[in-house]
């Protein structure tokens, strides 16, 4: 964290941070109440941010409702997340041509779109470095999210408000922001007219600041910026013991639980789509009818889909069961494997969207307890309650 | 406000700083040069480049070929790595993209991208003998092997493939199977499920043949490729036969997009085939064999 | 009688049998061979005999109407070619057909049997040796059943 002197904006210096973003180029996107629910998308004032609203979140539950004070980030997370942005649903990859006998490629120009993020929590920090080391960090890089990740600017936010699902703290993955942002707010909403107590993360977060209309905060508003983060982390909805889940999963891949979550689950793919670490893709190749225009384009892809996992013949995932157990050992544990870190940033949005209200963290839990021996049984005397643990090598 | 933060590094810079290559995902460009029927449902391309490349490939790589305005597919290189002039490509008609790629007709103009993916392990063979184990048309990716250990042979001691096919119709490069075995250099035993009279070849599935290859289990690397029961069932016999688990490699197949291991759809528990694979070392994917759908 | 009891002390079928039940082995057995297209075994019927293959391959096969004779199973040195012998009613199930010059050893089956029911001892090894195949047999059936190279 930085050693330099916190600053305080109003709302008033909060505008003058859009504009000043919207002067340099940048597109600003933050959050806005549409549909009922928080989303993100362009936003050019203030006025347009989501005052005075919380989410009330629990499994399969979302609903805005009026919260007593006029906090504009009185939210915790909604369906969308900044992979929208940097790894959009649809992204055309090239375009092809054959004029008399000769074929051409082009490749659809990677956009060098620089986005400004206002709002961005702990945990979608933390699912943007996740997505920086799939997408950047191999061996290829994709170009298209290079391009607007290395433009994009970030206004971080500490959290004031612990959504019912969240669990940031048990992936220590918030509520605080601690790198990876070039401002970060803490938003102070008691007592009328918000007051932002800002950090600057970069060169050019420290620069932008010196821009705007600012005083350096006092201390007992510092304080009461600590306070406020420290009570979102002791109010988590949610909670995961995190510290084993790799080897958890990995030890049961046949464990009955899957088919018990397999009757609930819809395979609809909600969860993977509002995850902000999910990346899976598919492609499309479409032509003309005169077979003379090709072009191929990417697009979000689910690992419930059937299609997700075809090789010649069929799928190799049939089964609901099946794709619920890739979903979540993936996030929880191969993903380790695979890129270093957890998959999950515990930002409860699978929970919260999961038409049944599936919880990833009551999964776990059923899982763990299951090879708990149990006080009742102390022999493990298989039968009841599926006390003798599923281990199959 | 003049205070502008252009030129100042944002937390962005650095996250992403290696410089921008050439765009992975972008097909090269080449033509079919010939075609040929290789067995009762599997066709052989001969495909030259636009822009040839100078690179080799190793036994075991793939490309993922385009077929344009119908989509894209990983194909493994079934030609000798030597000759680069030309890519060689054996392709089953089994969906709509290998379906139009097998009917491609020299001249035809295709889209490729790669070699992507881990070879075979011959540098550890070296020495010792090497047992190839086919199944289907799991023979293609292992032929490039076999130019291979024939260019080198001296390098190796005994050279033995045991390849299991459907029918005597569905037998891979067969006259190409004689030579080898005519010249001896290599121990041929070619099998097949069921055989209606006219064939004097073995009638049994690939794994009756394991007994039969003269190796020294103790110092043999076998390779092994075909559909995953074959591969599972031929593990279990290789390995009844003395060939340690450490000492055989699988290529494992799962669907791909992009073999750049940016798509996420060939994952495999801990692995990404395209990236880790598709060639693993037996006791890396072991496990992954007891658990059905994975 | 003692060139008999080398070679089938040597064959895999064998392997390990205590020397008491090689001599009654040897007691049923005699050298044959089988020029190319001859029959070994005949389909339904009975099965007097079974084989120690020496040289030589030997085609499994059962008569399917329409597509001919289809061979299942190839057999060569070191194999067995019937089991029927062992098992009631004692009657092929297939047909035998030798691909080349064949050389095997027969076993009188009901010569072995007979012996088998008067010592347990031996009929438990036999019992053991026949059913091992039976299960190799049974495992490769299925892999074919499976048609993994099929689409």
């Amino acid at each position: 964290m930085e050693s330099a002197p916190l600053a305080a904006i109003t709302l008033g210096g909060l505008q003058a941070l859009f504009d000043e973003l919207k002067n340099q180029g940048y597109r600003v996107v933050g959050p806005v109440v549409r549909d009922g629910a928080i989303v993100y998308d362009d936003i050019g004032a203030v006025s347009e941010l989501p005052r005075g609203w919380k989410d009330e979140q629990d499994g399969g539950h979302y609903r805005l409702v009026r919260r007593s004070n006029d906090a504009r980030f009185g939210y915790a997370v909604g369906p969308h997340s900044w992979k929208k942005y940097l790894h959009p649903p649809l992204q055309p990859l090239w375009r092809a041509r054959r004029e008399d006998d000769r074929m051409s490629v082009e490749p659809e120009r990677a956009v060098p779109e620089r986005f400004a993020f206002i709002g961005v929590r702990a945990c979608e920090l933390r699912a943007i470095a996740v997505q920086d080391r799939v997408l950047l960090g191999g061996a290829h890089a994709d170009l298209h999210y290079q391009a607007r990740r290395n433009g994009a600017f970030i206004v971080a936010l500490n959290c004031s408000q612990a959504g019912g699902t969240c669990f940031c703290v048990s992936m220590n993955a918030g509520p605080k922001v601690d790198s990876g942002f070039d401002l970060a707010l803490t938003e102070i909403a008691e007592g009328g007219e918000p007051l932002y107590i800002v950090a600057a993360g970069s060169e050019a977060g420290r620069k932008l600041l010196s821009a705007l209309p600012h005083r350096e905060a006092q201390s007992q508003e510092v304080a009461a910026a600590a306070a406020i983060v420290a009570r979102t982390a002791a109010s988590m909805g949610r909670e995961m013991q995190a510290d084993d889940v790799k080897e958890l999963l990995q030890h049961n891949l046949d464990h009955p639980r899957w088919d018990e979550v397999a009757e609930r689950c819809l395979a609809c793919g909600n969860c993977t789509m509002v995850c902000p670490t999910c990346f899976c893709t598919s492609v499309q190749d479409s032509s003309d009818l005169a077979g003379l225009e090709f072009s191929r384009s990417r697009r979000w892809d689910s690992c419930f889909t059937s299609d997700f996992s075809y090789i010649h013949g069929g799928s190799v995932r049939t089964s609901t069961r099946s794709r619920y157990r890739q979903w979540i050992t993936h996030k929880l544990a191969s993903w380790f494997d695979q890129f270093g870190s957890s998959g999950c940033v515990g930002c409860g949005r699978c929970i919260t969207w999961c038409p049944v209200g599936i919880d990833i963290a009551e999964e776990v839990r059923a899982i763990r307890e299951s090879e708990r021996p149990s006080a009742a049984e102390p022999s493990g005397e298989s039968a009841a309650g599926g006390i003798t643990p599923v281990k199959q090598r | 406000m003049s205070m502008a933060a252009e030129g100042a590094a944002s937390a962005a810079a650095g996250v992403a700083g290696k410089p921008a290559g050439p765009d992975p995902w972008l097909p090269r460009l080449g033509r079919i040069v010939s075609r040929r029927r290789d067995s009762r449902d599997a066709w052989t391309l001969e495909i030259r480049e636009q822009i040839p490349q100078s690179a080799s490939f190793r036994p075991g790589q793939f490309n993922m070929l385009t077929a344009f305005g119908i989509g894209e597919v990983p194909i493994s290189l079934s030609g000798d790595p030597a000759a680069m002039d030309r890519l060689i490509h054996t392709i089953r008609p089994v969906g709509p993209v290998s379906t139009a790629l097998a009917q491609m007709r020299p001249g035809a103009a295709i889209g490729l991208r790669g070699p992507f993916g881990s070879g075979w392990p011959l540098r550890q063979a070296v020495g010792g003998d090497v047992l190839v184990v086919a199944g289907g048309l799991g023979l293609a990716p292992l032929r490039p092997v076999l130019y291979a250990l024939l260019a080198g042979r001296e390098r190796y001691g005994r050279i033995t493939l045991l390849y299991g096919s459907r029918s005597p119709d569905d037998v891979l490069f067969h006259r190409e199977i004689v030579s080898w075995s005519r010249r001896q250099r290599i121990e041929v035993h070619v099998t097949v499920d069921h055989a209606a009279s006219g064939w004097d070849g073995h009638v049994g599935v690939v794994t009756t043949l394991v007994p039969r290859a003269q190796c020294e289990p103790q110092r043999t690397v076998a390779l092994v490729c075909g559909p995953e029961v074959m591969m599972r069932l031929t593990v279990a016999a290789l390995h009844a036969h003395g060939i340690p688990h450490e000492a055989i490699y699988l290529s494992m197949e799962r669907n791909m997009k992009c073999a750049l291991g940016l798509c996420g759809r060939c994952q495999l528990q801990s692995v990404l085939v395209c990236r880790d694979g598709p060639v693993f070392r037996y006791d890396r994917v072991r496990g992954l064999f007891a658990h059905k759908e994975l | 009688m003692e060139g008999l009891e080398g070679i089938i002390r040597e064959h895999p079928f064998f392997a390990g049998l205590d020397e008491r039940f090689i001599a009654l082995v040897s007691g049923c057995a005699k050298n044959v061979r089988f020029e190319a297209k001859q029959y070994l075994i005949r389909h339904d019927e009975p099965a007097n005999e079974f084989y120690l293959v020496r040289h030589g391959r030997v085609a499994l096969e059962i008569a399917a109407p329409g597509h001919g004779a289809l061979t299942f199973q190839t057999l060569g040195a070191g194999d067995i070619v019937g089991v029927s012998w062992l098992i009631s009613p004692y009657r092929s199930q297939y047909d035998a057909q030798a691909l080349e010059l064949t050389r095997a050893i027969a076993i009188d089956g009901g010569c072995l049997r007979t012996k088998c029911e008067s010592d347990h001892d031996l009929g438990y090894e036999m019992m053991k040796r026949v059913v091992a195949i039976l299960v190799q047999r049974l495992h490769a059936t299925r892999l074919q059943i499976l048609d993994v190279y099929g689409r």
